[in-house]
């Protein structure tokens, strides 16, 4: 029963696959705070709107305050054969259950000889841009990465995320989901057919320099590559959909043809993924560089209130402009 | 049984209600004029509880706040104007633009922060009071957090360190009937929360929120009692708040009748009558009280409309004590 392609926002977007996983997976239920009475009725933007009124609350539940233990417990939830899809309100609250994710579900299958599937889907946002400051703002998708066990998905179009969160469910590893908060009314073309995880996108192709970066930054790095094209740069822009499983091959390809690099990234530039996917250049495709390549990502700071402040912490177009420059020069 | 002077409590307490409720009530205007970014809290009807229990402590005492925080913070006795700024994001703001509404902290007067996770106040306020305990500077701590904020595990945690270690802490739990759009009805089984709190020796009373003197009588017994070492209290107040979560809720999950109904308990206005029926107050000084402190919150906007925005390279500060400014 495919769908014609519709251009839609992200959040609409989500809200479709949500709504098309509660249909085709009655082990799915979905829960969160807040989820099904605020705003109109689909949590604070939207993307649970009218899931409660279709499915139900057996299916889609509002849950008190209380990230800690609903992280625990949709991790042994899944582990008993349900697929819970956990809203986590913003990604910063991820860390009042981090021993859930982090102690509990990215380690069940491995402790446990490979007993337990966990097919759990947290989804929550990240990423700054509207002044939610410091504990509503943060990036963590580094922090994410680094965990083995978890899956790492970072939609930059509403057609990705649509496509990754109908996959998220179906795999039996727990999936971080994270969404970006100022990306939500962004539109774009939805398809509406999963997608799976590992396969990077090529979302501008070009050959003397290659480009990769994820949500926000993809979006200024694809306003950079115009900027460069007016003088004669051709960039190469490469989002990697999922942080892990990542798509290096893409990237090797990219880097043969361009010869040359730049990581950009919304979280703190300092051990960030950034600095793994140069790594993973630098070790394995040496000789197809002909520059160092460049990372760029968020100052070692938190993220400020103050709208030229926050600004100023992530990178711009400005600078990611000069980054190509500069590994170019 | 601790006093109630209708001049010294009574008067007071109510202006800095009054004044707290104004600056409060510009909250949603400031917002839409585009001027607050994020999200901003206005505790508009539940001035009785911040105030009633800031008149209880001494400047040397701490709170730790939550993201609906203006009004712990501005009875503490911060400025206004101050505040302002740093909700607006000004380099006059307390925390110089880097905080904004849900991060407010000023150490001079113990506010330890205005907190934009829900529940942190809960474990802050416990180690506020932990090392009055072991300093023994004398000073007591209060934790204000909400009905949705009592869901989370710190409250098990915090309750239990304060009753064994005795330590000098007041849980004061706000109860205005929702946690954002959800109802205490359908999140909590036992809404009687001083339940909490004795299920772990914590010393636990109700009182009625819209009653700032109710509220005082708590505060100053817990406050007595934590600076003699006796260990800590949890005050529940019962209150409401009149606006929105934030500014654009649409409020979909209760109805006007409900909000009207508790607008007849205005904590304000019931102060105000009850200390004009008891003499200590008439409606010329009344009337007079109002517009003075009007025009204070008026200068307090000004102030903080004319405050400079920060400047940028403020954005990489304060990362370590020392300055190792990253890129
Ligand atoms: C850990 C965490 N989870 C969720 C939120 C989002 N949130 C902010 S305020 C709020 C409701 C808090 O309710 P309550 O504690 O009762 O305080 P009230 O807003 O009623 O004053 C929620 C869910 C948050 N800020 N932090």
């Amino acid at each position: 029963m495919s769908k014609t392609p519709k251009s839609m926002s992200t959040w609409r977007a989500l809200n479709a696959a949500l709504h098309d996983i509660l249909a085709d997976t009655p082990e799915s239920f979905v829960l969160g705070e807040d989820i099904t009475t605020w705003g109109t009725g689909g949590g604070i933007y939207g993307v649970t709107r009218k899931l409660a009124d279709v499915y139900g609350k057996n299916r889609v539940m509002d849950t008190p305050i209380s990230e800690e233990v609903l992280i625990s417990a949709v991790t042994a939830a899944a582990a008993r054969g349900t697929r819970p899809i956990l809203e986590i309100m913003y990604s910063d609250f991820s860390f009042l259950g981090f021993d859930g994710i982090i102690n509990q579900a990215a380690k069940s299958r491995y402790m446990f000889g490979g007993q337990f599937d966990v097919p759990l889907v947290i989804r929550t946002n990240g990423g700054s841009g509207i002044g939610k400051a410091a504990q509503h703002s943060q990036s963590l998708e580094t922090l994410f990465a680094h965990i083995p066990g978890l899956e790492v998905v970072v939609p930059g179009t509403p057609g990705d995320a649509y496509g990754l969160l109908r996959h998220a469910v179906t795999t039996n590893n727990p999936t971080i989901f994270l969404e970006h908060k100022n990306q939500y009314y962004d539109k774009g073309l939805v398809d509406f057919e999963p997608l799976p995880f590992g396969q990077a996108r090529i979302a501008r192709v070009g050959t003397d320099v290659t480009i990769v970066a994820t949500q926000q930054i993809l979006a200024r790095a694809l306003v950079a590559a115009e900027i460069l094209e007016a003088d004669g740069i051709s960039a190469e822009v490469i989002d990697p959909r999922t942080l892990f499983p990542f798509d290096m091959d893409t990237v090797y390809a990219s880097v043969a043809k361009t010869r040359h690099l730049v990581v950009g990234h919304e979280a703190v530039r300092d051990y960030g993924w950034g600095a793994e996917f140069v790594a993973e250049v630098v070790e394995n495709s040496w000789d197809k560089l002909d520059a160092a390549p460049v990372r760029l990502g968020a100052a070692r700071t938190p993220i400020p209130y103050s709208e030229e402040l926050e600004a100023a912490v992530i990178p711009t177009v400005d600078k990611i402009v000069a980054a190509v420059r500069r590994t170019l020069a | 049984m601790p006093d109630f002077d209708n001049e010294k409590q009574g008067i007071t307490g109510l202006r800095l209600m009054a004044k707290i409720r104004e600056f409060e009530r510009r909250m949603p205007l400031l917002s839409e004029e585009g001027l607050i970014r994020g999200s901003t809290h206005p505790s508009v009807g539940m001035e009785a509880v911040a105030v009633g229990v800031s008149l209880a402590l001494e400047t040397g005492d701490a709170v730790a706040s939550n993201h609906r925080g203006h009004a712990h913070t501005l009875a503490k006795g911060a400025d206004f104007g101050r505040t302002m700024a740093e909700i607006l994001g000004r380099a006059d703001g307390y925390c110089g633009g880097k905080g904004g509404s849900m991060h407010i902290g000023v150490k001079e007067i113990g506010v330890l922060g205005t907190n934009g996770i829900v529940g942190a106040g809960i474990g802050i306020a416990t180690g506020s009071a932990l090392a009055a305990k072991v300093s023994g500077d004398g000073s007591v701590a209060v934790a204000y957090f909400g009905d949705g904020a009592s869901n989370q595990g710190v409250l098990a945690e915090a309750f239990n360190l304060a009753a064994i270690w005795n330590l000098p802490v007041i849980f004061v739990l706000e109860n205005n009937h929702y946690a954002q759009s959800a109802s205490i009805e359908e999140m909590v089984a036992q809404p009687d929360f001083t339940k909490r709190g004795e299920a772990y020796g914590v010393k636990s009373v109700a009182v009625n929120g819209m009653d700032m003197r109710d509220v005082y009588l708590a505060a100053r017994e817990a406050v007595d009692k934590a600076r003699a070492g006796d260990g800590p209290t949890l005050i529940v107040a019962d209150t409401y708040r009149y606006l929105g979560h934030m500014a654009g809720d649409t409020e979909i999950y209760r109805d006007a009748d409900e909000v009207k109904q508790w607008h007849d308990k205005d904590p304000i206005a019931f102060l105000a009558s009850n200390l004009i029926e008891a003499g200590a107050l008439d409606d010329a000084r009344w009337t007079a009280m109002q517009a003075e402190l009007t025009s204070e919150v008026q200068a307090a906007e000004d102030f903080a409309r004319k405050s400079p925005f920060p400047d940028v390279s403020t954005a990489f500060t304060d990362v370590y004590d020392k300055e190792e400014v990253s890129r």
